[in-house]
């Protein structure tokens, strides 16, 4: 059964997710439409510009997922962009789950009232587009991070990517995010270089080195944990769900007075569940999705600090290998031109990556007050929702007897 | 305490069951005149081990069968059953209180040598008895206040190893007086509760009596118990199991008929009772029980009732439907309070977490606003768990009750079809009974002919008692589901109303905590 979904999203802007991003009128990225086939999601990234590299002030081509991937490794790969945080690969679209409970229910379809089954098949095709939005969400954030970036803004294949409305051909880098989980495990054993190197000179890269190792580790369990969290808020309204319907029935047969009663309660449980799937989704949203992103960020934060680590290791052989050959008076020239590339490379980092990191502080506070607030907002909202529900229901239910 | 056969002027006959209908109301007539008859006199048999009739005392009648709980009296109240053998016949102590007559009959005073003074008919006055309509008037005149409070607590670990069990203090109040004291205190093990309903069960299902049922033994509980497991889970089964003995005991109770069964009184003041060792799963009585479900079962299929009265159809179609929902919403609910449970333990671990991330944060007041995050989530996941002890105790219990209860239901509409089926074969008995005589007629064997006359008679007697066995299990079960209904009614909408109450307080806090965090999120800057 193939599931078909598009949808506009020319409301959707990047600050509906985790980062508070300057709008700036030379440059404009947004996804302005997507659709999800059986098994990859075509995305339109619409583009907005000022600038004169482009051909037109605006336009369009469609991507698929892996022309990002292409994108953001070029970047990680890119010696010239050593000294900055990459903006975090959007995560691949992942509808499997959500397919298969479609499916299952196709299934099941014979063993259910009618009623259930368009009930359940709601409830499953919006989970779908809930994950639906999410990737799009996602995918556009780091194209608006990408375009928000002083320097990464100009990157030619950042614009080839805006641009060019042919596919990219970039099919064969699905190995990519093959290796790109092997570059994580190398990554993991770079904390072990971080942590055992030589305390830093600086003591401000000290601190952010011992300050990201923690940090990440700490957002890792919480991403966790919330998602463990919201999981059962979902299978506790899908609970609810399933006494309204049956409260609903009992309602329809019972012969004494009852029978009122149960409609009311059952009418009462579908708008509360429904209140608790949205405040499910928005915890989804507001927390979960917030840390997964700065899970993401962070580890592209101590991929920096790895990056500028390396570097400091080179600067610190090439030093004692230009030691060497001015004591051995052999190849001194070339030791000396190795040593001042690598002092510059060092240093030029060194001073980006302080840059980039007062920077990522700073987006990270203001993302988590953006969206602690709305969080608790919405729980509020909510709450009250859910409070005026039930006290209405009972003060009929009372008065009735 | 029996109901003995008297002959009464309005059927001019020796049926039990319509004397005891007479005598009630001359004993209402009585009662209304002597108020001042002292309780003690009255109440006092109920001290006896159950080896006397309970109104012995009042009754001066030499008739009075003295009984004890096993003996079968053929002077006993019920739907006779007059062969002696049949091992079904535990009519002891039976009470008048089965045979409500429709209001038209005229109380008449009865003829017999004694006035039939019958105490039991200070019917414990109700709201808590909403009955039918079809009620005896008698009652609905004495109607007071329901006023007996029972309680099942502390409950006590008694003995080691595989043979400890547990033991839970009864506590009974109340001023009605049939009871010898305002309050009672005794000690019960779960098999003494199990050996209660058994002994109702047997005495009163047949007759068409709802009996409540007992809770359900649990092996995995009870060995945890016993074990010795100190856990929260065996505490909160203990629980679970002192919460359930103590709502069996007050529906019980709530029955009128029950709530002066002599058994009933026995096991609520005495303080030694008989070991019920026949509600052992594995002892003889236990196997019987099995065969003999096994064997009904067989029955009910065969059993192809002639249904003449649309209410009993409809009726038992009604409580089919019903049994398949409850089942399924208790099913739902269950679900729910181990989500919610889980949802209480996730809510702590986030707490924990983000609690930790709080303090790796280095922006100050992030880290603070994490921290608070953390307090609240802590706080959050404490609603959880009280509220998902509210949905069970409030419905997931309620609903696995009225579960069982609807088994006990369905149970008497089958002893209705096993009454109608009796009297079938009664029946199809007589009619061969005939005809052999038919055919002794010309054998010219006049003994055995007289045999066959005999017989006849015999097999005409046991008709008519079928058929009024019948009628009566027909009209008890009538009363008793109107009775049902509106227990059933005044249960869930008291209980629904508690539980709606106990989410509004949840909603109540939740805003309470948000509202306390929301200007520490404004906070970071």
């Amino acid at each position: 059964k193939t599931v078909a979904l598009h949808i506009f999203f020319d409301y959707l802007s990047p600050r509906a997710v985790n980062v508070d991003l300057q709008t700036d009128a030379t440059l404009q990225v947004d996804i302005s439409d997507a659709l999800s086939e059986r098994d990859k999601v075509k995305f339109t990234v619409h583009t907005k510009s000022t600038l004169p590299n482009f051909k037109q002030n605006e336009f369009s081509v469609v991507r698929q997922h892996e022309e990002f991937i292409w994108l953001h490794d070029s970047f990680v790969e890119n010696e010239e962009y050593a000294g900055y945080i990459i903006p975090p690969a959007p995560p691949k679209p992942d509808f499997d789950a959500s397919r298969e409970k479609l499916q299952k229910l196709g299934e099941g379809e014979g063993s259910m009232t009618k009623e259930e089954f368009t009930k359940m098949k709601q409830e499953l095709e919006a989970e779908y587009l809930a994950i639906f939005k999410k990737t799009v969400a996602m995918h556009e954030v780091f194209l608006c991070r990408v375009a928000a970036h002083p320097v990464l803004r100009k990157d030619l294949n950042f614009h080839v990517f805006l641009e060019y409305n042919q596919d990219l051909s970039v099919r064969g880098k699905n190995k990519k995010e093959k290796l790109e989980d092997f570059f994580k495990n190398v990554v993991k054993s770079a904390d072990g270089v971080l942590v055992a190197g030589v305390k830093d000179v600086d003591d401000f890269f000290e601190h952010e080195k011992t300050f990201l190792l923690e940090y990440h580790n700490r957002v890792k369990d919480s991403s966790a944990k919330s998602d463990r969290m919201i999981r059962s808020h979902k299978s506790a309204a899908d609970d609810i769900n399933r006494i309204a319907s049956t409260l609903y029935t009992l309602g329809t047969q019972d012969s004494t007075d009852l029978c009122k009663f149960f409609l009311k309660v059952s009418e009462l449980f579908e708008k509360t569940r429904k209140i608790e799937a949205r405040v499910a989704a928005d915890e989804d949203l507001k927390l979960a999705d917030l840390l997964k992103y700065y899970l993401r960020e962070s580890q592209a934060a101590k991929d920096l600090l790895y990056r500028r680590g390396r570097a400091l290791v080179d600067y610190e052989n090439a030093n004692k290998a230009l030691d060497k050959a001015r004591a051995k008076n052999k190849d001194v020239l070339q030791a000396e031109t190795t040593q001042q590339v690598c002092c510059q490379k060092f240093e030029k980092i060194s001073e980006s990556a302080k840059q980039e990191l007062i920077d990522f502080k700073t987006r990270r506070v203001a993302a988590f007050r953006k969206n602690l607030v709305e969080l608790a907002e919405l729980e509020l909202k909510h709450a009250k929702g859910n409070l005026q529900l039930l006290q209405s229901c009972l003060g009929v239910l009372k008065g009735d007897t | 305490m029996s109901c003995m056969r008297r002959f009464c002027h309005e059927t001019q006959s020796h049926d039990s069951l319509h004397s005891c209908m007479c005598r009630r109301s001359v004993a209402l007539l009585l009662l209304k005149m002597s108020e001042e008859r002292d309780p003690a006199a009255l109440s006092g048999s109920a001290q006896t081990e159950g080896e006397e009739d309970l109104f012995v005392s009042a009754m001066e009648s030499p008739e009075a069968a003295r009984l004890s709980a096993e003996d079968i009296s053929p002077s006993s109240n019920g739907p006779r059953d007059d062969d002696p053998d049949d091992p079904d016949d535990l009519f002891a102590e039976a009470t008048e209180e089965v045979s409500l007559d429709s209001p038209e009959r005229q109380p008449i005073l009865s003829d017999g040598p004694s006035p039939a003074i019958t105490p039991v008919t200070i019917s414990p006055r109700v709201d808590v008895f909403d009955r039918s309509p079809d009620l005896d008037e008698d009652e609905e005149e004495n109607r007071d206040t329901f006023d007996i409070q029972i309680s099942v607590s502390d409950p006590e670990k008694v003995g080691d190893g595989m043979n400890a069990y547990m033991v839970y203090k009864v506590m009974t109040k109340t001023s009605l007086s049939i009871f010898s004291r305002d309050e009672v205190c005794v000690k019960r093990r779960f098999s003494d509760f199990l050996g209660l309903h058994s002994k109702l069960a047997s005495k009163y299902m047949h007759m068409g009596y709802i009996v409540p049922p007992a809770p359900e033994k649990s092996i995995v509980g009870m060995t945890k118990v016993k074990v010795g497991k100190e856990d929260l889970s065996s505490v909160e089964f203990v629980e679970k199991r002192r919460s359930a003995l103590e709502r069996y005991l007050l529906r019980t109770v709530k029955h009128p008929a029950l709530l002066k069964d002599p058994d009933v009184l026995q096991f609520l003041e005495s303080s030694e009772l008989p070991r019920a060792v026949s509600t052992q799963a594995l002892s003889g009585a236990g196997i019987l029980r099995m065969v003999n479900k096994a064997a009904d079962a067989v029955n009910k299929m065969t059993i192809k009732m002639n249904e003449s009265d649309a209410w009993f159809e409809e009726k038992q179609q009604q409580f089919e439907n019903l049994d398949v929902q409850l089942r399924k919403l208790h099913a739902s609910v269950e679900s729910l309070v181990c989500h919610r449970k889980e949802l209480s333990v996730n809510t702590a671990s986030f707490a924990k977490s983000a609690a930790m991330l709080g303090n790796s944060e280095d922006h100050t007041a992030l880290s603070r606003a994490l921290s608070q995050l953390a307090e609240v989530e802590e706080k959050i996941d404490q609603l959880h768990q009280d509220q998902s002890y509210a949905d069970f105790y409030l419905i997931s219990e309620l609903l696995g009750d009225y579960v069982r209860l609807i088994t006990a239901v369905k149970g008497v509409f089958d002893q209705r079809m096993k009454a109608w089926a009796k009297w079938q074969d009664a029946q199809v008995m007589l009619q061969r009974k005939r005809e052999a005589e038919a055919k002794l007629q010309y054998a010219s064997k006049p003994d055995k002919l007289q045999q066959a006359t005999d017989e006849i008679r015999e097999w005409e007697g046991k008709v008519q008692q079928g058929e009024r066995d019948f009628e009566q299990i027909s009209k008890n079960i009538r009363r008793e589901v109107g009775r049902f209904e509106k227990d059933r009614v005044k249960d869930f909408r008291v209980v629904i109303i508690k539980y709606l109450e106990s989410l509004v307080h949840t909603q109540q806090q939740l805003i309470k905590y948000w509202e306390a965090f929301l200007p520490e999120a404004k906070a970071i800057a």
